[in-house]
């Protein structure tokens, strides 16, 4: 036991890793870190999350504009949150919003639907209710006319998980 | 493990030319396929997958499911009023199963 604390090889690591975090502070990276876990912070996105969004994207690179998402900070049941996501569209044949998809960042499957607008649609504003198994980021993204994609994301804390993981 | 009850509700008072909030709901218990039994069996997904929305027969709405949709799914989607007319929404799920509901739509003024 004394050998570990009194070892000049560990002193050094010691040292170096106090160096690091200074560094990362310096960086502006740790205090983040610190904060977020000190709010009940949400989960890392999960890989099939990040499948699931490339599965939209492709190549393309979802700017964050023009995308409203409506949910409660806070969700005491999270077998059923309620949202509205709006996308801010004049919906006119040459400037309108042809799909929305809704993606949890923590859920065991990441999508929470996908919804398809019309010329007869008028606006680009959708309600429903969904599914969170923990505290995570809710993603939206919209593909336009012109085939871009824009985004908007929005953290619910989960006080009761939802999906029956577990 | 079916689903029953389909409902759908327009405003009241809408008018030629409005976009209007459709709304919509079905008892579907939304099965996830995450869940297991007191035998520690998967119990296999079964959601509603799809629901399609028509007005005089032409689509004026679609939407697919994935299982983050909550139980008894709720949706509201908007629409621009024409004229009277027959909304059908139509309802599918994992089993194959479907559901139609239609209503007489006619505008205020």
């Amino acid at each position: 036991m004394d050998d570990t604390t009194t070892n000049p090889s560990w002193r050094l690591t010691r040292r170096h890793l106090l160096r690091a975090s200074a560094g990362l502070i310096a960086l502006g990276l740790w205090p983040k870190t610190a904060a977020r876990a000190a709010e009940d912070a949400a989960a890392p996105h999960t890989p099939q999350y990040l499948e699931a969004l490339s599965k939209l994207t492709g190549d393309r690179k979802p700017v964050a504009t023009r995308v409203k998402l409506d949910l409660p900070d806070l969700a005491e049941n999270g077998n059923m949150v309620p949202f509205t996501v709006a996308v801010d569209s004049p919906m006119t044949p040459q400037d309108n919003v042809r799909w929305l998809s809704i993606l949890s960042t923590a859920n065991p499957q990441a999508l929470i639907g996908t919804f398809y607008f019309s010329p007869a649609s008028g606006r680009a504003t959708i309600s429903g209710r969904l599914r969170l198994a923990r505290t995570q980021d809710v993603v939206a993204i919209a593909e336009l006319a012109d085939g871009s994609l824009v985004t908007g994301l929005t953290t619910v804390k989960v006080t009761v998980g939802g999906c029956g993981a577990g | 493990m079916s689903m029953s009850r389909p409902r759908i509700k327009f405003p009241d008072g809408a008018k030629i030319g409005d976009v209007v909030e459709v709304k919509t709901v079905i008892t579907h218990m939304m099965e996830t396929g995450n869940r297991r039994d007191a035998d520690g069996t998967t119990i296999p997904r079964n959601i509603i997958n799809a629901f399609v929305a028509t007005f005089e027969g032409t689509e004026v709405f679609r939407a697919t499911f994935g299982s983050g949709t909550s139980a008894n799914p709720y949706v509201s989607f908007p629409m621009r009023v024409t004229g009277p007319g027959k909304l059908a929404c139509t309802w599918t799920d994992d089993g194959g199963k479907t559901m139609t509901e239609t209503v007489m739509f006619a505008p205020a003024g």
